[in-house]
C-alpha cells in the first residue's frame, strides 16, 4: 500500500498497547475499537490487525495488487476510481487504483482495513502508533506521502471473496456490518454512563446537573480526551485525589469544573476526581463529536452497562460465524 | 478493602487512603498476589499510590463462568479469595537503583532558584538532593516517570507559573514536594537541576522502562565528562 497524500492524521492502530500502564505507557489504539473490529471482520482479519485511522481529511493510496478493503466511522467523502466506495462491506480494488477518503462530512475518524492487516513491528506486543513516545505504527509517526507499508497475506476467507468479485466483475459485496445497530444502542444525543468512584465529592446539584444538562465539545479534543462545557460542577468541598487509575470513558473534572471525556490514549494515571465513566459501547461517539456537537449522559447501573456490552459482543459473534459461512 | 467499579470494564481496588510507606507495602502485596498468577478475564493490573486497579473484559469473564448478572462481584470475589490466601512468595529486598545525575550548568538551569528557596547554596542542594533515599510510589504520566517520595523539606519548590514548551529527556527535576526525571522530552512546569545519562524510557527492552514501583532511587552528582562517558554507552 502506498500513500499518495497523507491527510491530516492518518496512524496505524491496532486494539491497542494494553499490560504497560504499569510501565506510564498509554493503551491507545484505534480510538473506537469496536468499529475497528467491524471493519477487519469484513476483510476476514483478526479483530487485532493494524489498520488505519483516518481524522477529518482522509488520505489518497493505492495497492500494488488487487485487495479486499473495509471501511467505516464517519461519514466522508470515499471514493475510488473517482466512484463513491461502499463502506461497511468488503470492497474489491484494483492494483494501481486510487482510493481517495476526502473530507469527512459528518463525525471525525474512520477506519480502513485491509485485507492481511498492516505488516508493522509489533512493538510492546502491539502495532499502534505511540506518537508522543516516537514508536509503534509506521516509524513512530503518522503517515505522509510516500509511506509504503507492507501487508501481512490475507486469510483463505479474504481471498475468497475477493475472487468471487474479481470473476462477477464486482466492486463490493451485498452484505455490510453495521457496529452502529449492534447490541443496545443508546438514543440519539444520549450516552449512558455509571457513577465513578468520587461522585461522592461532588455537590448534589452538581451530580444532577451532570446528568441533566446538555453538555458541548469544545475545540480542546485530541485522542487523549474531549473537553465538554456546560454547568459548573462544584466539589461539596475542596479536596485532593490521590494520583490513581484512569480508564477510557471517564470522565474526570479538574478544578475548572468542566468535564473531560478520557478517549484510549489517555494517560495510565490522574489526579483529578472521577465523576462518571461512560459505557465502552457508547465511547465511539466521542471519537466522532466535532466542537459545538451535544451530549447528554444518562445515568445507568453496572449491571445493565454490562448486559449493554455483552449484547454487543453477542451481536458481534453472530455476525462472524454469519460471516464465515459465507465462503467455504 | 473497597472494590469500585470504574467504567464496565475496571475495578478500583483501595487498599488505603494516605500516601505513606505502609500503604505503599500492602499495594505493592495486593498487586504481586494478583500478578503471580492470572485471573480470568483480567488483562491488566495498575497499582498507583492508594490503589490496584483491575481491567477485565466482560465478555471473557461471561466466556470464564461469571454470571451475566453479576461479573463485578465474581471478579471481586476471586479477587478478595486471593488476597485472603496469597500465593508464597519469596521475599526479596527492594531494588535500590543508582542514577547519576549531573547537576547544575547548562542541565540544572533552576538550580539557582532552588538553592535561593532553600537559602542554602547550590553545592549544598546538589549534596542534598543526592543523599536523600527516595522510593518510586508510582510510574505514570509518561512512560517511565517515576513519583518519587522523600524529598527533602528544604527542597520543595514550587512548579514555574509558565511550563517550558520543551524539557530534554533526562532532566530531573523538583515541582512542588516532588522529585522526579523526565523520561521523553516533554512540555514541563518544573525546577530543572540536572540531567541523567541513562535511558529512562527503553521500548526495545525488557521491562520497557528504568524503574519499577516499589524500588528505591538514589541519585548520585557526576561531572560533565562523566555524564559524556555515559551517555556513550547508552
Amino acid at each position: 500500500m502506498r500513500i499518495r497524500k497523507p491527510g491530516l492524521l492518518t496512524t496505524v492502530q491496532d486494539l491497542g498497547r494494553p499490560g504497560y500502564q504499569q510501565y506510564g505507557i498509554v493503551v491507545g489504539g484505534a480510538l473506537d475499537s469496536f468499529a475497528a473490529r467491524a471493519v477487519n471482520l469484513c476483510v476476514g482479519n483478526d479483530d487485532n490487525a493494524a489498520l488505519l485511522e483516518i481524522a477529518q481529511i482522509g488520505p489518497d493510496l493505492t495497492f500494488e495488487q488487487d485487495t479486499l478493503i473495509a471501511w467505516g466511522g464517519a461519514d466522508f467523502d470515499a471514493r475510488v476510481g473517482g466512484q463513491p466506495l461502499p463502506r461497511d462491506r468488503a470492497v474489491r480494488v484494483a492494483a494501481g487504483e486510487v482510493v481517495s477518503f476526502g473530507l469527512a462530512r459528518g463525525g471525525l475518524r474512520a477506519w480502513l482495513a485491509i485485507a492481511g492487516g498492516i505488516d508493522v513491528p509489533l512493538v510492546m506486543g502491539s502495532r499502534t502508533t505511540y506518537r508522543r513516545a516516537g514508536i509503534g505504527g509506521h516509524e513512530g509517526r503518522p503517515l505522509v506521502a510516500g509511506d509504503a507499508l507492507k501487508l501481512f497475506e490475507p486469510t483463505p476467507w479474504a481471498k475468497q471473496i475477493l475472487a468471487a468479485l474479481t470473476s462477477g466483475q464486482k466492486r463490493a459485496v451485498t452484505w455490510t456490518v453495521r457496529p452502529e445497530t449492534m447490541g443496545k444502542p443508546a438514543r440519539p444525543g444520549v450516552v449512558r454512563a455509571l457513577r465513578g468512584p468520587e461522585c461522592d465529592w461532588f455537590a448534589k446539584e452538581a451530580q444532577r446537573a451532570f446528568f441533566a444538562a446538555e453538555w458541548t465539545a469544545t475545540k480542546e479534543a485530541d485522542r487523549m480526551g474531549v473537553r465538554l462545557s456546560g454547568p459548573e460542577l462544584p466539589l461539596l468541598k475542596p479536596q485532593e485525589m490521590i494520583s490513581s487509575s484512569v480508564n477510557s470513558g471517564v470522565v474526570q473534572v479538574p478544578p475548572s469544573g468542566q468535564p473531560i471525556v478520557l478517549l484510549p490514549s489517555r494517560q495510565s494515571v490522574g489526579g483529578y476526581p472521577r465523576l462518571a465513566a461512560v459505557v465502552s459501547a457508547d465511547l465511539g461517539r466521542f471519537t466522532q463529536m466535532r466542537p459545538g456537537d451535544t451530549v447528554r449522559f444518562e445515568e445507568t447501573t453496572l449491571a445493565s452497562a454490562h448486559d449493554i456490552f455483552l449484547a454487543r459482543e453477542r451481536d458481534l459473534a453472530r455476525v462472524r460465524m454469519g460471516l464465515a459461512r459465507l465462503a467455504g | 478493602m473497597q472494590i469500585t467499579p470504574l467504567g464496565d470494564n475496571a475495578l478500583v481496588l483501595e487498599v488505603g487512603t494516605v500516601i505513606d510507606e505502609s500503604t505503599h507495602r500492602r499495594v505493592q502485596a495486593a498487586w504481586r498476589a494478583l500478578a503471580a498468577a492470572p485471573l480470568p478475564a483480567v488483562s491488566e493490573l495498575v497499582p498507583a499510590y492508594t490503589t490496584v486497579t483491575l481491567f477485565y473484559d466482560p465478555w471473557a469473564a461471561v466466556q470464564a463462568g461469571a454470571p451475566a448478572q453479576g461479573i463485578a462481584d465474581w471478579l471481586g470475589a476471586q479477587v478478595r479469595e486471593r488476597l485472603k490466601n496469597p500465593p508464597k512468595m519469596e521475599k526479596t529486598k527492594p531494588r535500590v537503583v543508582e542514577i547519576p545525575v549531573c547537576y547544575g550548568g547548562a542541565f540544572g538551569p533552576d538550580l539557582a532558584r532552588v538553592a535561593a528557596q532553600a537559602k542554602l547554596s547550590p553545592e549544598e542542594v546538589i549534596k542534598r538532593h543526592a543523599k536523600a533515599d527516595y522510593l518510586v510510589y508510582l510510574i505514570g504520566f509518561a512512560p517511565g516517570f517515576p513519583y518519587l517520595g522523600g524529598l527533602p523539606k528544604e527542597l520543595h519548590t514550587p512548579r514555574h507559573a509558565k511550563p517550558r514548551m520543551t524539557v530534554p529527556p533526562g532532566s530531573v527535576g523538583i515541582g512542588g514536594e516532588q522529585t522526579g526525571i523526565y523520561p521523553l522530552a516533554t512540555p514541563g512546569g518544573w525546577n530543572l537541576i540536572g540531567r541523567t545519562p541513562l535511558r529512562i524510557f527503553r521500548p526495545e527492552q525488557t521491562p520497557p522502562v528504568l524503574l519499577a514501583a516499589g524500588d528505591h532511587v538514589k541519585f548520585k552528582s557526576i561531572t560533565a565528562t562523566e555524564f559524556a562517558e555515559l551517555q556513550a554507552t547508552q
